[in-house]
């Protein structure tokens, strides 16, 4: 006897019923052959698959609903063609061509749009709730801000989407995060998810989905959910996504891409029934005590490895045996010793950026530090807007003049210093205090090179005292 | 495309955990438009402050065709360049605790198993492979199971995946394109791309 095919019920969450209203059909392998909204290409993870293509001689199936950009090699100080670095010149025309032979819109540095990918999807409107998004790069996490489902892949898969409009995946588990409580001011959603990852470890998510929750997340904006959401890989989950509500509708409403007029309300409608219910179902629940969260920063080498601004650095002899080795890994790498403060450590270089605090609010927080002071001597200091429109909102703030008044470098928009791709990166064992995402051996560009994630706040406040210093001293 | 039911061959032991891709391929390394040539770079970062003393520079190991690791192999960033770095210099399967998620779905793409051991069994074998390298180590995808000299343990792989590798259908898009019309029929009922029927 067969089971009855019970309609989704009431009590299903946000992913079960984007999935569902995805899912072309159960593949062979078990696999759910899921339908992808919005993909979003750039330089780096798309010549790759679009040579794939052309070796199974297979068109783009929905060119439409691919979108592209450059983020990850772009220089930020002078991005005159041909670039200066052969290599990355090749990449430029190479996404150039790809686009140009399959009908694909791209928003290149001539658009007024380009920027980070997970920065533009947002802006520009095109990331809505209940979408499908997946990216040739893991932090397409990011998007989850707006309840979309959205995953990173690798280049065979974006050859998949571009041949099928379609990935072959596996249903994850959900585990619900309920961030309790209310931040105390100076600590950032960088913080929320920083503690986040640290509580839970950094392969803590592997097999779920963060879905985020709780009076912390509900009173955030959408650019505070966006740095949560874009963290969620460096747990572990596979995707992370807040419930779209009142602050995701008010901020798509009028956007270029969004839907307008009578078709934006009639997607609210929609929007509003995928939020998971009071009631909803989870295969694991978890509280965060957003009252308890300081700022944050990493001492080591995962995002995992960081403390409060008021603590010292833990002892490898009181960690469970398993990480034992791990923490001596990060202290010889690091050069720092347990039971030191993390406050004082000395820093060479602050980068504001990134597709985790490369938006308009990390830059007017980070302005506001900045107002304080001046770069101390010897550091190198650099912000990097995460789009063009930002860097068109900051200047229009007059944002960049602070910076500049303070003795940051303003530059150009892109990936920058976050992967160092292109020619900003550190130099053999400098220190850098950075807003970015990973503090892994080698991110920022040297083999040696050291990183230090904490909130843009935090980094200013770093950039000018010269060490790490509890930002809360100077707000 | 083949079907991969068993890899059989000498093993690499890279100890440690959470190794990520940025360590497997340094991220200077992606510039350029093809994977050709990554086969070299492999770990390079790690290998020259290892001063040689990398488990990929090991003679002991040299040849080996399965690379065994701890857990949380291949977190951070999503790079296929990863996994088609290690295919490159020589790598057609991996053994360890656990794998990240992107890692582990780019080496399906790429038709290179993983297996997942229990903790104890997997430092059984890196033991084992570690004091006896010249040893044939067997992934059997079908039995589930690894076989060494350290005996034969249970292995894990996802449920589909598995079948994926058995069937030789691990390249996605060819599956994918099965659907037919069925692709356009689903986007049709989908809200968002028919300006949110009423």
């Amino acid at each position: 006897m067969t089971k009855p095919t019970l309609p989704i019920s009431d009590s299903a969450n946000l992913l079960d019923k984007v999935w569902d209203t995805h899912a072309v059909r159960e593949l062979p392998s078990g696999q759910t052959q899921l339908f992808i909204g919005l993909h979003l290409i750039h330089e780096v993870t798309s010549p790759q698959a679009f040579a794939m293509l052309r070796e199974m001689k297979l068109p783009v199936r929905f060119p439409g609903r691919t979108l592209a950009t450059v983020d990850h090699i772009i220089p930020t100080l002078s991005q005159q063609r041909p670039l200066a670095d052969d290599l990355a010149e090749r990449m430029m025309g190479a996404i150039e061509k790809n686009c140009a032979e399959h009908g694909i819109r791209l928003l290149d540095t001539m658009s007024g749009q380009q920027g980070i990918v997970h920065v533009i999807g947002p802006e520009l409107g095109l990331t809505q709730p209940g979408m499908t998004i997946a990216c040739g790069d893991s932090h397409t996490s990011t998007h989850g801000a707006f309840g979309a489902v959205a995953f990173g892949i690798g280049a065979s898969q974006v050859r998949d989407v571009l041949a099928t409009q379609c990935l072959a995946l596996s249903k994850p588990r959900v585990r619900r995060i309920d961030v309790s409580g209310k931040l105390r001011p100076g600590v950032y959603a960088k913080d929320v998810i920083l503690a986040t990852i640290r509580q839970l470890g950094v392969k803590g998510g592997v097999g779920y989905a963060y879905e985020y929750g709780g009076p912390v997340l509900d009173a955030m904006s959408i650019e505070e959910r966006l740095t949560v959401c874009n963290m969620s890989i460096e747990g572990g989950a596979r995707c992370g996504y807040a419930n779209p509500d009142q602050t995701t509708f008010d901020y798509l409403r009028g956007r270029e891409y969004a839907p307008q007029g009578s078709s934006f309300d009639r997607a609210v409608g929609w929007w509003k029934s995928l939020a998971s219910p009071p009631d909803a179902r989870y295969d694991d629940r978890v509280e965060i005590d957003g009252n308890a969260i300081a700022p944050s920063v990493s001492w080591g080498i995962n995002p995992g490895q960081n403390i409060g601004i008021d603590e010292r650095l833990p002892s490898p002899a009181d960690a469970p045996a398993e990480e034992r080795a791990s923490l001596e890994e990060a202290y010889g790498y690091m050069s720092l010793k347990p039971g030191d403060p993390i406050a004082g450590t000395p820093i060479q270089v602050a980068f504001i950026g990134s597709c985790t605090n490369g938006r308009i609010s990390d830059l007017r927080e980070a302005a506001r530090v900045a107002r304080t002071g001046r770069v101390a001597p010897r550091v190198k200091a650099l912000v990097v807007p995460g789009s063009q429109a930002v860097a068109r909102q900051a200047e229009a703030e007059g944002l960049h003049e602070i910076f500049r008044a303070a003795g940051f470098e303003w530059r150009l928009a892109g990936c920058s210093m976050c992967l160092a791709m292109n020619p900003d990166k550190l130099v053999d064992r400098e220190i850098c205090a950075s807003s970015s995402n990973r503090n892994f051996k080698g991110r920022q560009g040297s083999p040696t090179g050291r990183t230090l994630l904490m909130s843009p706040a935090m980094v200013a406040a770093a950039a000018i005292a010269g060490h790490v210093v509890d930002v809360r001293e100077v707000l | 495309m083949t079907a991969i039911d068993r890899i059989e061959g000498r093993a690499c032991v890279l100890r440690g955990n959470d190794i990520d891709t940025d360590r497997i391929i340094p991220a200077r390394f992606l510039r350029a438009i093809t994977f050709d040539g990554l086969g070299e770079h492999a770990f390079q970062d790690d290998r020259i402050q290892a001063k040689g003393d990398h488990p990929l520079d090991d003679e002991r190991f040299a040849g080996a065709s399965i690379l065994i690791v701890g857990a949380n192999f291949g977190c951070g960033s999503s790079r296929e360049h990863a996994p088609q770095a290690l295919m490159r210099s020589g790598f057609r399967a991996f053994i360890g605790e656990s794998f990240a998620e992107i890692f582990a779905g780019n080496c399906t793409a790429l038709g290179l198993p993983y297996a997942i051991l229990e903790a104890d069994d997997l430092a059984a074998l890196m033991d084992s492979v570690v004091l006896d390298p010249e040893q044939q180590v067997l992934i059997d995808l079908e039995a589930r199971t690894v076989t060494s000299r350290a005996g034969t343990v249970a292995a894990r792989l996802p449920a589909g995946v598995r079948r994926q590798l058995l069937e030789g259908s691990w390249n996605a898009t060819r599956v994918l394109l099965d659907a037919g019309d069925a692709i356009e029929a689903k986007a049709e009922r989908i809200p968002y791309l028919s300006d949110f029927p009423a």
